[in-house]
């Protein structure tokens, strides 16, 4: 193993090219930033309970409640749920699970934390300069966003999209890394077909990222150009379009659902298959259930725009499109429960957050057929209807898979188990208020409450009692749902220096990450390991242990490979 | 939750709601069968000493069609949802009726404005009328031209069923025909700048001769 020489303590733990340090930086910059999301999220909410029939009440003004409604889907998407599922997760295992040292550009792997780094501190600096935030959504559609003049908000803007766009410059320099390490830098034996699911899907979210972003980049500096420079690509009154840029950032926004969703789908299959000791269901099935569902989501990114003044005839085969996304989707969830069925599962922290996800995550995906039938999306588009959906998608994903993820992994990360009784707390309180938080919000929107509005109650139909009751419910919710991550986060801090003491592979689980000491050292694995087997061999029913690591030898003979850089596809 | 839904005033209402609940009903099948099958699956998977757990690759042809066969199925729901909302979709945003009572209507931060013909009967002349309020005459196709002066808004009466966005340099031609009399509310469910919550105008659907009434006095 080459020798990793020691380290002042501004290149071990700032300035450090190891990609478990840079994974553990992601994270926490994700986490604190879903501090700031989580208090955007209870401003809303709280605004929302204050107001009273009659359009009186309320705490915020409406130019500051659109401002925090921009900046909670903005940081929520781009700030928590990129760097803790793509980046941090990703950094973390990719390289451990493929047995490299560490990623393929630990230096560009660096950079692109710091860069990102800069993104936050200008996004956060974006709400306090004169005029405020930006306010236009976290879709900043122009006109609105793109003249002051209509939106209020100058300078907001402006650093609004510059953080956006340093942030897609941080997450192409790590996706590079990411595509670059899972392919070339796997351990001797370790054939595509070996890799965990895990990697295939953060190979999928790369690549779907590299590929989608490009259009948006062009939109925001078009965006930028037009609101600073006086150009006029998305104005209509000097031959511009609005709609135009609509188009640019739903083709990156879509496929970005799923570039969120790879990773935490990849995160449930680690944990419901360690945690329950079975090997996964049809895992060829769900890589190409994996590869399928990326070339879909680059054709459907109009269902966004169904009402957005688009030709009405090209509704109906984006609405095809949307719909058929069903069925991939569907082929890995089934594979997912399908995995379950006779396995041997304890429910620790992390099974019970991944089951609580896959049950979440159901209701937000069958609630979406509703949004992706253009007839339907009339009376829904822009509702609070479509706020429960894209809520019970994405919260699971970010936040239940997110924190299966974290008890699973922090003993590899920090060397010392989180708290279990903690952990079920967190998880009970998180499973119910959740549900109570956006269940009442499927019927608002059934009543007809559009989105984005600061005072609902201006309007007869949003002041019934039932509605008021509703906005109650999800409210207080809302208030528990809060309270419940304070567990989380003491537990998550408290344990890096009191939790019990992790062994080197506590789960008994068969991936390569587990092969190297917890914490891994500079460098990961003592030997570099081999791989025999595929990722999921647990309970076979040739063998007395209930799992089979990958990196353990086959009984009998056999030879390590000669040259280390070629696979040795017959050493399995 | 479906019966949260407001009354059906336009004559395309129950074509909507009609499709909303059919989606409503296979997709909320499939979500308890699903949800049943993996609580089932967990509750029946528990832990217990001495039970070791199955192997089950899933990787032969059987393996695969347990997986395929209700995909299968996902995909044929997929199909007839689509038959069934497809139509809708032409009705309302497609299909324009070719005579009625036009309208036009123009979105501004932060107000609405309705011109009607006048007495000429035609939009664009010098007799047009101007309001800020949306008279309309029972059971008459409304054909209406939508257009925003400044940025996005779109068009929304939740007991119409219709919702269309307001594009700045766009006339966006729609249609409704309401059923029934009375008062409702026209909403912005676009997002607009500071004002957009209060963006809110009335709609009154009376006889053509109260419309015409009310016309006469603007």
């Amino acid at each position: 193993m080459s020798a990793h020489h020691e380290e002042s303590f501004w290149s071990k733990y700032v300035f450090s090219t190891d990609h478990k340090v840079i994974a553990k930086q992601y994270m926490i910059t994700g986490l604190f930033m879903a501090l700031a999301g989580g208090a955007a999220a209870g401003a809303i909410r709280a605004q929302l309970a204050a107001v009273e029939p009659g359009g009186t009440g309320g705490l915020l003004d409406p130019q500051f409640y659109n401002s925090v409604v921009t900046l909670h889907g903005t940081i929520m998407v781009f700030w928590v749920a990129m760097p803790v599922l793509v980046a941090g997760f990703g950094n973390l295992l990719i390289p451990l699970m493929v047995g490299a040292e560490d990623m393929a550009f630990p230096r560009l792997n660096m950079a692109s934390y710091w860069v990102f780094f800069a993104s936050t501190v200008v996004l956060l600096l974006s709400m306090l300069v004169p005029g405020g935030g930006a306010a236009g959504g976290w879709t900043s559609y122009p006109p609105l966003s793109a003249d002051p003049a209509y939106s209020g908000v100058n300078w907001g803007i402006t650093l609004w999209i510059l953080a956006v766009a340093l942030e897609f410059i941080a997450f192409l320099m790590g996706g590079v890394n990411f595509i670059t390490t899972a392919i070339n830098m796997r351990a001797p034996g370790m054939s595509m077909w070996d890799l965990p699911i895990f990697v295939w899907e953060e190979l999928a979210a790369s690549v779907v990222f590299m590929l989608s972003v490009g259009p948006l980049i062009a939109g925001a500096l078009m965006l930028l150009a037009d609101h600073q420079f006086g150009t006029h690509f998305f104005d209509p009154k000097m031959g511009g379009d609005p709609v135009l840029f609509q188009h640019l950032f739903w083709f990156f926004g879509h496929p970005e659902v799923y570039v969120i969703l790879f990773p935490a789908f990849g995160i449930a299959a680690e944990i419901i298959t360690s945690h329950s000791r079975k090997t996964l269901y049809g895992y060829r099935m769900v890589v190409w259930s994996i590869i399928a569902t990326s070339l879909l989501s680059f054709i459907v990114w109009a269902h966004h725009q169904f009402v957005a003044g688009i030709d009405p005839r090209l509704a109906t085969p984006f609405s095809i499109t949307t719909i058929l996304i069903s069925v991939p989707v569907a082929v890995s969830m089934f594979s997912f429960i399908a995995t379950l069925y006779g396995g041997s599962i304890r429910f620790t922290s992390a099974m019970l957050f991944a089951i609580g996800f896959f049950a979440c995550f159901l209701l937000g995906g069958v609630t979406g057929i509703i949004n992706g039938a253009a007839a339907a999306d009339i009376y829904i588009h822009d509702s609070y209807y479509v706020v429960a959906h894209f809520h019970y998608t994405l919260y699971p994903l970010v936040f239940m898979a997110g924190s299966a993820g974290i008890y699973h992994w922090y003993p590899k990360m920090f060397g010392r188990h989180l708290d279990e009784r903690l952990g079920k707390v967190h998880f009970w309180g998180t499973m119910v208020f959740f549900n109570l938080v956006f269940l009442p919000q499927f019927n608002l929107g059934m009543m007809g409450h559009h989105r984005r509005i600061a005072v609902p109650t201006e309007f007869d139909f949003l002041s019934t009692p039932t509605a008021l009751l509703m906005q109650d419910i999800s409210s207080w919710a809302m208030a528990g749902l809060l309270l419940v991550q304070v567990p989380f986060i003491y537990n998550f801090f408290a344990s890096m220096a009191r939790g019990e003491k992790a062994a080197a592979n506590p789960w008994r689980a068969t991936t390569l990450e587990w092969a190297c000491p917890s914490p891994p050292p500079h460098g990961n694995f003592a030997e570099p390991p081999v791989c025999f087997r595929g990722p999921y061999v647990y309970s076979p029913p040739d063998r007395q242990a209930d799992f089979v690591p990958q990196d353990q030898p086959p009984e009998g003979d056999y030879q390590l490979p000669q040259n280390p850089i070629v696979a040795p596809s017959a050493a399995k | 939750m479906l019966h949260y839904l407001p009354i059906q005033l336009s004559t395309y209402a129950p074509d909507i709601d009609g499709v909303i609940t059919y989606i409503y009903v296979v997709c909320g099948a499939w979500f308890v069968a699903a949800l049943g099958v993996l609580l089932g699956f967990v509750w029946h998977s528990r832990h217990r000493p001495g039970v070791r757990a199955k192997w089950l690759p899933g990787d032969d042809k059987r393996g695969t069609a347990i997986i395929l066969v209700p995909v299968g199925a996902v995909l044929f729901c997929d199909f007839l949802i689509e038959q069934r909302a497809t139509p809708v979709w032409e009705k309302v945003k497609i299909d324009i009726p070719g005579e009625g009572f036009d309208v036009k209507i123009t979105a501004r931060q932060f107000a609405w404005v309705f011109t009607y013909p006048g007495a000429d009967g035609a939009l664009g002349t010098a007799d047009d009328i101007t309001a800020n309020e949306l008279h309309v005459p029972r059971q008459t196709p409304i054909r209406f031209s939508l257009e925003a002066a400044d940025v996005l808004h779109a068009f929304y009466v939740p007991e119409l069923r219709l919702k269309q966005d307001a594009v700045p340099g766009r006339a966006i031609e729609g249609w409704f025909d309401a059923i029934g009399d009375g008062t409702f509310e026209i909403g912005c469910a676009e997002i607009c700048g500071k004002g957009h919550t209060n963006m809110r105008a009335v709609m009154v659907v009376a006889s053509r001769e109260e419309v015409d009434a009310w016309l006469a006095q603007q």
